[in-house]
């Protein structure tokens, strides 16, 4: 049985009908058509998929869209605003803080949660900050430069 | 050659897409009516497949087709193996097996639906009768008499042995004052790219002539085309093969894989375009595994520390089948055994072991890796027996500088290099003496820090072709637009390296052009001519060297046509600012607009003169190059727990002249995390029925972010001779130097106590043990 869901996209309300199996990482990849959150485990682990549901960062491959009713989800996509990236994507840009960039997604939706909960994170705090967050090419160094060029920008 | 932008920090051109979540993957294609496909895989390490019933599985709403064994036995050719070694046996191996099974993981049965969760589904309604058969997943016990083997045919599980030697090693041996030996374990891992594998394919039935159109998730596009169209019987001009974004390669998309050529077929067979995405757990069992050896080394030295003569038998696990490389691998750390130290007299023996688990082929480094590990820890276990410096020992018996090109004992002739340099750099980085005082203070007050050192050479920029598997040119064309603006074909298929961006650089360098001004492509066989692709750290140095070939082609004739319209001489004209002029006459110039405009307009030519300003070179390596350096980590021990804690983490690399500083950091932090990974927590491990128990996240530990260190980078620069850029590749080093130095430093941090050897990944527990049993002693 199908059913009716509700669900802010990047700031633009919508309403879908789903399966109440369909994964919401599916949902916004399949029915919104928006890929560039990725799937790279489908367990949790990996975060390629880490979107922002109702401000908070989490794994939507396994998160059921029916779970996201009449929520707000903000996915990579939706980050820079009126063609301006965010901080957090010009930090990975300047840094160089992507390779494949794959995970690359997911990693500037854990950065943009890791300064939002604190501005001024130390480096550990960063590296503990993607402790959900896996990178194969980067080594991560750059990763947390990025951030740290973003947390800059954003506290001047 | 102009050095306005090579050599500088310039952010990568493909990054705007990738930051903003526009870039296309294989999964992010879309296409009308597409299908999707899941595969049934086996569930046993070896078994007999009595029977397989799908009929559930057709009659299951939305599924359109379920194939076996049995219906592409005779249709589709066996999987191709290329690198091949003599003499060894060559079993036949099909995209979906049937009669046995001889892994977990390997492909029975493919389900293509109109939904992928209907795909998954009819998984479970597929009924296999299978009949379990002894298993052997280890590579000692599969070459016992009577172990259970893998093809009764060939009555034994050694697939190939392969031997390589050079000088007289029995008499080096006589003449030795020492001998000291050392088994070691290089432990199978996975490559485990963050996007796992994926193909799309499309058929367009136009009349007599198809196209079959393929996306898939590769380092070589044009290698998989040719694979396909063999396969499949199609003219392979009728074949489309497209490398979109590659989220991450690590040498397991140097494959060709039996899905790459199943989904083709079924879009073929069905009329709908079909798509696979592996699943992580897919990925984690069926995708190449690498390394996994085991080495029994024996070094006759001088009680001088000198090397005379290394004697190494590998046992080399290929799993069940062979992939497309799988033998030619463990090749390369034959090539290798010598490193950048003198060693006269070496031989390796190296036997192929087929066992009960997933293939091993190239994973970044693939087989070079294995030999710095093998050699470094040699040099660390010389050291402490002859108690010497692990810096004598090495310093003692490098190559000279002076003496390149040097020819090892195993034949290679190594380009240039100055080992010495590259190892001080780092010493005086890391302030050895200092450190060595300090650990010797530490030990007395009971506390284990451990400095260790790890000195590689690597085989790169494969290669000639006469010495590689595959052709080891590479191709590129520029093209001058009539706007002036210029693109960019390179056959190097990238998977996160960067080449837009490298051989932008060099092409705008060389035109006085500006990086927004040219276009790199890639990745697609109908848009690139034939190319051979991304592995073996070849792109710059090959793939970069043909587009500089290709660069001076078309400036010579964009010469022509400036000096035509400036009525001067072409020799020597000065391309700078997107004009071009005399070096005398600034002032007297053409823009490369201009120029571009007049060559395709072509109302006034110069003599003997095509119109057009498009140049493709294909360029031969006359040798491999080869890149070193060191790599020095620090540990702190925690003797209560076994727990590592970094200290310093130093690498000084080599690799010739570099085009871009932020990229080739990049690649070394990217390498070194994955050589770290090994040496700590990486590690497939099959249990004794040959069942998989680190299929997943859960298991299998990549590292994250507090994992890792900081590193300290630094370079020493001694160009090749071999291309024209003096660039030798750098996309493998941080993985070979990496692992060696930081099991040398955990080794080195408890040598105090007797401790000579641990065998990967050093895992706490391990660790611990080893301190636990030698302070009982």
């Amino acid at each position: 049985m199908k059913q009716v869901i509700q669900v802010t996209i990047n700031g633009k309300p919508r309403q879908d009908e789903v399966e109440p199996r369909l994964l919401l990482v599916h949902y916004l990849r399949d029915v919104v058509g928006l890929t560039g959150t990725h799937i790279g485990c489908e367990t949790s682990i990996c975060g390629a998929c880490t979107v922002l549901l109702n401000g908070v960062a989490v794994k939507s491959c396994t998160i059921l869209t029916v779970q996201a009713n009449n929520g707000e989800v903000v996915t990579i996509e939706g980050l820079a605003t009126d063609g301006k990236l965010h901080p957090v994507q010009e930090g990975f840009w300047e840094r160089h803080g992507l390779q494949c960039g794959f995970c690359t997604p997911g990693m500037i939706m854990a950065g943009v949660q890791i300064l939002q909960r604190n501005p001024n994170p130390t480096e550990e705090q960063i590296r503990e900050g993607l402790e959900g967050n896996l990178c194969r090419c980067t080594g991560y160094q750059h990763i947390v430069e990025a951030i740290q060029y973003a947390a800059q920008k954003m506290r001047t | 050659m102009a050095t306005k932008l090579i050599g500088e920090r310039i952010k990568r051109k493909e990054d705007p897409r990738l930051i903003t979540g526009t870039a296309s993957y294989v999964d992010d294609i879309k296409l009308p009516n597409i299908h999707h496909v899941a595969f049934l895989r086996s569930i046993y390490g070896h078994a007999k497949i009595n029977k397989i019933d799908v009929s559930e599985a057709r009659k299951l709403p939305g599924v359109v087709a379920v194939l076996t064994h049995d219906d592409i036995k005779g249709v589709l050719k066996p999987m191709p193996c290329v690198g091949g070694v003599p003499d060894m046996h060559l079993p036949e191996h099909y995209p979906l097996s049937g009669g046995k099974v001889r892994f977990v993981g390997e492909a029975i049965a493919a389900v293509v639906a109109n939904d992928r969760y209907v795909a998954r589904d009819a998984l479970d309604l597929i009924n296999v009768d299978y009949e379990p058969l002894p298993v052997v997943v280890d590579m000692e016990k599969a070459l016992e008499k009577g172990a259970p083997l893998l093809y009764e045919e060939y009555g034994e599980n050694r697939g190939f042995t392969w031997k390589i030697s050079g000088g007289d090693i029995d008499k080096a041996f006589q003449e030795a004052d020492r001998i000291v030996k050392l088994r070691l374990v290089n432990q199978r891992v996975a490559p485990i790219p963050l996007e796992t594998r994926a193909v799309l394919a499309q058929y367009q039935d136009r009349g007599v002539e198809g196209e079959l159109t393929v996306w898939t998730s590769t380092q070589i596009p044009h290698g998989i085309r040719t694979s396909i169209a063999s396969m499949l019987n199609l003219p392979e001009h009728r074949v489309r093969v497209i490398a979109p974004e590659v989220g991450g390669g690590f040498g397991c998309k140097v494959d060709f894989y039996g899905e790459e050529v199943l989904i083709p077929y079924l879009a073929m067979k069905l009329k709908v375009p079909v798509k696979w995405v592996e699943g992580r757990r897919e990925n984690i069992q069926a995708t190449d595994h690498g390394r996994d050896q085991i080495n029994y080394i024996e070094a006759a030295v001088k009680n001088d520390g000198t090397v005379v003569g290394l004697r190494v038998k590998v046992l080399a696990d290929m799993g069940a089948y062979y992939q497309l490389l799988s033998p030619a691998i463990p090749t390369l750390t034959g090539l290798m055994m010598c490193g950048p130290y003198k060693i006269p007299n070496v031989s390796m023996e190296v036997l192929g072991v087929f066992t009960n688990k997933m293939t091993t082929d190239a994973y970044r480094g693939a087989g070079r890796p294995e030999a710095t590990y093998l050699l470094e820890r040699t040099m660390d276990a010389i050291a402490a027996e002859l108690n010497l410096d692990p810096v004598e020992v090495r310093m003692k018996n490098f190559i000279q500088p002076q003496e390149f090109p040097y020819k090892t004992a195993t034949g290679l002739v190594y380009d240039s290099g100055n080992y010495q340099a590259a190892l001080q750099k780092a010493l005086d980085h890391v302030g050895y003496k200092k450190l060595r005082e300090e650990q010797k203070k530490l030990r007395e007050q009971g506390q284990y820090m451990g400095i260790g050192i790890s000195s590689y050479v690597e085989i790169c920029a494969f290669g000639p072709s006469a010495a590689t598997a595959t052709g080891g040119w590479e191709s590129a064309t520029v093209r001058i637009e009539p706007t002036g603006k210029v693109t960019v074909l390179t056959g190097s298929s990238p998977h996160g390296q960067g080449q837009e961006t490298t051989f932008a650089q060099i092409v705008a360098d060389g035109l006085g052009l500006t990086m927004e001004d040219v276009t790199v492509q890639h990745g697609d066989t109908a848009v690139v001519q034939y190319g051979i692709g991304t592995f073996g750290s070849r792109a710059t140095a090959v793939g970069g060297t043909a587009v500089y070939l290709a660069l001076q082609k078309v400036k010579e004739k964009a010469s022509k046509f400036a000096a035509h319209m400036l009525k001067v001489d072409p020799k020597g004209l000065v391309f700078k600012d997107g004009k071009i002029f005399p070096e005398n006459n600034p002032e007297k110039s053409v823009t490369l607009t201009e120029v571009g405009l007049a060559a395709y307009l072509a109302k006034d030519l110069p003599p003997d003169t095509e119109p057009g300003l498009v140049a493709t070179a294909f360029y031969e390596p006359k040798n491999f190059t080869y890149p070193f350096g060191t790599h020095i980590a620090v540990v702190d021990i925690d003797p209560e727990t076994g727990q590592i804690k970094f200290r310093r983490y130093v690498a000084v690399d080599d690799c010739g002249n570099i085009i871009n500083m932020l990229t080739v950091h990049g690649q070394v932090h990217g390498g070194i995390a994955q050589g770290l990974g090994q040496a700590l927590y990486e590690e497939i491990v099959y249990d004794e029925n040959g069942q998989l128990l680190t299929g997943s996240f859960m298991d299998y530990c990549i590292p994250k972010a507090h994992h890792l260190p900081k590193f300290e980078l630094d370079y020493t620069v001694t160009p090749t001779d071999v291309n024209p850029l003096g660039a030798k590749g750098v996309g493998e080093a941080g993985t070979i130097g990496s692992t060696p130095a930081i099991v040398n430093a955990v080794v080195d941090a408890l040598a105090h106590l007797g401790v000579r050897n641990i065998d990967m990944p050093l895992k706490p527990e391990k660790i611990w043990k080893a301190i636990r049993d030698h302070a009982k002693k």
